[in-house]
C-alpha cells in the first residue's frame, strides 16, 4: 500500500467542482444548476397542469384509491388475497407474480443459454449444428408469438381435469395446470427449519474454511461427509425429537377442479418457458462471444497440462470469459423482466395485467397507476443492474484486472 | 396494449391542451370534418368489422346517427377500436369524441372518470356460457369452476360478488381482449365464459360448434349499456343524448326509414314537431331542423337498428325483451320532443 502515500491530499471543494462542472470549473457548475432548475420547472409545470386539468374535468386524482376495495379476484397469488382486499394489495400481488416469473425465467435462461453456447462451440458436429439451429430459429421469431404458441400448445396437448394424467396418484396434470400435494406445517416445523438453516450456514462456513486451507497452505480437507451430516443428519434428528415438520395435503378431484394441494397454472408455465427459451438464444450468443474472446492459447495450455476439455473450460476459460459476458448478460436479464409484461396476452396475472390493466380500468386513474407501474419496472431494472455490476466487479477483481 | 395505454396516459399527463378546447367538441368535430368514435375490438352485433372491413353493429349505428346529425353523412366517422381497459383513457385524452362501446353505466364511471353517460342503448345483464357436455343447468352448480373473463370490465367484479354471495369457490383467468378470452374458453382452459348476455350470444356464433355450448338462465347483474362523452361540454352531451332519443321517439311514432317521406306530409302536430316542419328544436341543438328526418332516413329508428344488428333480422336473434318500447313492455323511453 505504498502508492497510497503518494496521492495528493483530498480537497473536497476540488472534488465537488470537478464532479459538477467538469473541465469548466465553477462556470460549469452554474450551467448545471440552471439546467437542473429548468428541468425542475418543466416537471412542476407538467404535474400542476395535469392536476389542474384533471380537476377541471372532474377526473378523480391522487393515490387515495389504493385504500379502496378492489372487488375482483386473481388466480395466482403468492400472498393471501381475496376480492375484498385493497388495490394496494393487488399491486403487491401483481408485483410478486412479475418477480416470480422473471426470476424463474432468468435462472432457466442462464442455464439453457450456457448449455446451448457450449453445444455450439463443441467439436461434435451434431451438437454444434443443434446449437446453431436453436439460436437461429428461436431468436428470429417474435416473442409474443412464442408465448402464444407455448400457451396454446400446452393447453391443446393436455386433457381436462376429469381425465387428468396422474403421476403416481399424488400429482395430476391437466389443462388447469399441475396439481401437487402441498405441505401443511405441523408442530415440528419450526425446529426443523431452524436445523436446516443452521446446517446450510455451517456447511457454507466449512467450505470457506476448506478453500482457505487449500489456497493458503495447499492442504486438502475432505469436508463432504460433514456437509452431508449437517444437511441431512440434523433435520433428521429434529424430526425424531419434535415429530414431523409437515404433512402433505393431497389434491382431490371435486366437481370441476382439484381442491387441496398446490397448483402451477399453465399461464405461468407457458410464460416462463417462452421467456427462458427465447432469452436463452441471446444468452447463448453472448456466452459464445465471451468464450471466443479468451485466447485459444489458454485452451491449449489447459490441454498441455493434461486437463480435460470440460475442466479447462470450467477452471480456466469461463472465469476469464465472464468479464466479457456479464455486462450484456445484464441486458438480457433486464429484457426478461420487461418482457414478462407480455403476460397480459395469455391471462397471467402479472403487474401490468392486474394493476395497469384491471385496476386502471376499475378506477380510471391512469396517470397514477401508469406512473407507479413504470416506477416499479425502473426500480427492478436498476436493482438488477446494480447486482450485476457488483458481480462483474468481483469477477474482474478476482482475475486481477 | 400497454403501449396504447402509455401513449394515451402521456397525452393526458402532458396536459391535453386544456378543457377550453374540450368544451367545444361540436366545433372541433365540425372543423375536423369527421367524428372520432370509440368502439370495441370486435363484438358481433354491437361493433364488428364485416368481411369488407366496414364497421357494423348497434354501437356503430349510434356513431353513424351522430355523424348524420352533424354532417348528414353516415360515413364521416373514424372508428377507433378500444380495449376494455383503454377505453376511458381514450375518451379522457380527447382521442375520441364519443365512446360507443357496450359500456355499463355505473356510478363510479359516471362520477370519477370525468365522463357522462348519455343514455341506454341496450339493457343487458351478465350471464354464463358453458359446454353442454358439462351437464350443468344452473349457475349455482358452478362451485370450483374456472371462469374466463375479459379484464377491465364490470363483469370481473360482478363475478367476484356472485360467487362470494353464494359461497362458491372459483378460479378466474382474465384476458386483455375479448377474442383472447373466447379462444381460451374454446381451448378448454376454463369451464365457464362470462360476459353480458348479449355478448354471450354474439360470441357463441364465433365458436367452432355453437351448438355444443349453452347460455345458463341466470342473469346476475344489471348492465345498462350506453355511449359516453366527456364531462363539462353540455352542448355535445345534449347532442349525443338527443340523437339516441330521436331514434326511440321515431320508433314510438311509427316513423321508419321507408315511410319518413310520407310522414313529412302529415298534419299531426307531434309528427310536425319531431320532423322539424314545425319549431326549431334541431337548431337549438346546434344542427338543422330536419335532424330527425336525416337520422331515420339514413340509419333508421331504434327498432330498425335493433332488428338489423342483434334482433330478428340478424344472426343473433335476440328478442326485444327489456329493450322494447315502454308502451310494449320494455324500458326504452324517450322524453318528449317539444
Amino acid at each position: 500500500m505504498s502508492s497510497e502515500a503518494r496521492r495528493p491530499p483530498l480537497q473536497i471543494e476540488l472534488k465537488i467542482r470537478r464532479a459538477l462542472g467538469g473541465k469548466a470549473g465553477w462556470n460549469g457548475v452554474a450551467v448545471q444548476l440552471a439546467f437542473a432548475a429548468v428541468l425542475g420547472w418543466i416537471g412542476y409545470e407538467i404535474i400542476s397542469n395535469a392536476s389542474d386539468n384533471l380537476e377541471k374535468q372532474h377526473i378523480a386524482a391522487g393515490f387515495g384509491f389504493l385504500k379502496n376495495n378492489a372487488g375482483f379476484d386473481v388466480n395466482q397469488t403468492l400472498i393471501s388475497y381475496t376480492g375484498s382486499d385493497t388495490f394496494l394489495r393487488v399491486f403487491v400481488v401483481g408485483l410478486l407474480n412479475t418477480l416470480v416469473v422473471s426470476v424463474v425465467g432468468i435462472v432457466f435462461a442462464t442455464v439453457i443459454g450456457f448449455i446451448i453456447a457450449l453445444c455450439r462451440l463443441s467439436p461434435n458436429w451434431l451438437l454444434s449444428r443443434i446449437g446453431e439451429i436453436y439460436v437461429e430459429v428461436i431468436r428470429n421469431l417474435p416473442l409474443l408469438f412464442q408465448i402464444l404458441f407455448w400457451y396454446l400448445a400446452v393447453l391443446a396437448a393436455l386433457p381436462n381435469p376429469r381425465q387428468s394424467i396422474s403421476l403416481f396418484g399424488i400429482a395430476f396434470i391437466s389443462n388447469r395446470g399441475l396439481v401437487i400435494p402441498s405441505p401443511v406445517g405441523e408442530g415440528g416445523l419450526v425446529p426443523f427449519l431452524a436445523m436446516l438453516a443452521f446446517g446450510i450456514v455451517a456447511a457454507l462456513t466449512l467450505r470457506i474454511y476448506a478453500r482457505r486451507a487449500l489456497f493458503r497452505r495447499g492442504q486438502v480437507i475432505r469436508i463432504w461427509p460433514w456437509v452431508l451430516g449437517l444437511l441431512f443428519g440434523l433435520p433428521l434428528v429434529s424430526m425424531l425429537l419434535f415429530g414431523r415438520p409437515f404433512t402433505l395435503e393431497m389434491p382431490q378431484l371435486k366437481g370441476f377442479n382439484f381442491s387441496g394441494g398446490a397448483r402451477v397454472i399453465p399461464e405461468f408455465v407457458a410464460l416462463a418457458v417462452a421467456l427462458s427459451t427465447y432469452t436463452a438464444a441471446f444468452i447463448a450468443e453472448i456466452v459464445r462471444a465471451g468464450i471466443l474472446s479468451v485466447h485459444k492459447g489458454q485452451m491449449e495450455a489447459g490441454s498441455s497440462l493434461g486437463l480435460s476439455r470440460g475442466t479447462t473450460l470450467r477452471l480456466i476459460v469461463v472465469p476469464q470469459a465472464m468479464r466479457v459476458i456479464v455486462p450484456p448478460l445484464t441486458n438480457q436479464y433486464l429484457n426478461i423482466t420487461k418482457n414478462s409484461s407480455l403476460a397480459v396476452a395469455i391471462g397471467y396475472p402479472d403487474l401490468v395485467s392486474v394493476f395497469a390493466g384491471t385496476s386502471l380500468s376499475q378506477t380510471g386513474q391512469a396517470i397514477e397507476i401508469i406512473a407507479m407501474t413504470m416506477g416499479v419496472y425502473l426500480l427492478i431494472s436498476l436493482i438488477t443492474s446494480a447486482v450485476m455490476s457488483v458481480y462483474g466487479w468481483r469477477v474482474s477483481r478476482s482475475l486481477g484486472a | 396494449m400497454k403501449r396504447v395505454t402509455l401513449a394515451l396516459t402521456l397525452a393526458l399527463a402532458a396536459g391535453l391542451s386544456a378543457s377550453a378546447a374540450e368544451a367545444q367538441t361540436l366545433k372541433t368535430v365540425k372543423e375536423r370534418g369527421v367524428l372520432s368514435c370509440g368502439v370495441s375490438q370486435g363484438l358481433p352485433g354491437f361493433s364488428n368489422p364485416d368481411d369488407k372491413g366496414n364497421w357494423t353493429g348497434l354501437d356503430v349505428d349510434v356513431c353513424r346517427a351522430i355523424a348524420v346529425t352533424i354532417f348528414n353523412d353516415p360515413t364521416k366517422v373514424k372508428y377507433v377500436p378500444t380495449s376494455a381497459k383503454d377505453r376511458f383513457t381514450a375518451l379522457q385524452s380527447g382521442e375520441i369524441d364519443v365512446l360507443s362501446r357496450n359500456t355499463t353505466w355505473t356510478i363510479s364511471r359516471d362520477t370519477s372518470l370525468g365522463a357522462n353517460f348519455t343514455g341506454v342503448t341496450y339493457y343487458d345483464g351478465q350471464g354464463f356460457m358453458v359446454k353442454k357436455s358439462l351437464k350443468v343447468n344452473s349457475a349455482l352448480e358452478l362451485n370450483s369452476a374456472s371462469v374466463c373473463v375479459q379484464t377491465g370490465t364490470t363483469t370481473e367484479q360482478n363475478l367476484a360478488d356472485y360467487f362470494k354471495a353464494n359461497n362458491m369457490k372459483y378460479e378466474v383467468i382474465a384476458f386483455g381482449t375479448n377474442p383472447e378470452t373466447v379462444k381460451a374458453y374454446e381451448a378448454g382452459r376454463c369451464d365457464v365464459f362470462t360476459t353480458d348476455q348479449s355478448g354471450l350470444y354474439a360470441n357463441r356464433l364465433t365458436l367452432t360448434n355453437p351448438d355444443d355450448h349453452m347460455v345458463l338462465p341466470e342473469i346476475i347483474s344489471k348492465e345498462p349499456l350506453g355511449p359516453m362523452v366527456r364531462h363539462g361540454d353540455d352542448q355535445w352531451f345534449d347532442l349525443v343524448k338527443w340523437t339516441l332519443f330521436a331514434m326511440v321517439t321515431a320508433e314510438e311514432l311509427g316513423i321508419t326509414s321507408k315511410n319518413v317521406d310520407e310522414k313529412l306530409k302529415s298534419e299531426n302536430p307531434e309528427l310536425k314537431r319531431v320532423l322539424g316542419t314545425d319549431g326549431n328544436f334541431g337548431e337549438q341543438l346546434g344542427v338543422t331542423k330536419d335532424w330527425v328526418v336525416r337520422i331515420v332516413k339514413t340509419v333508421g329508428n331504434y327498432g330498425e337498428v335493433f332488428d338489423r344488428n342483434v334482433g330478428a333480422g340478424s344472426p343473433l336473434k335476440i328478442s326485444r325483451g327489456l329493450n322494447n318500447l315502454w308502451n310494449k313492455g320494455g324500458l326504452q323511453y324517450a322524453p318528449p320532443i317539444r
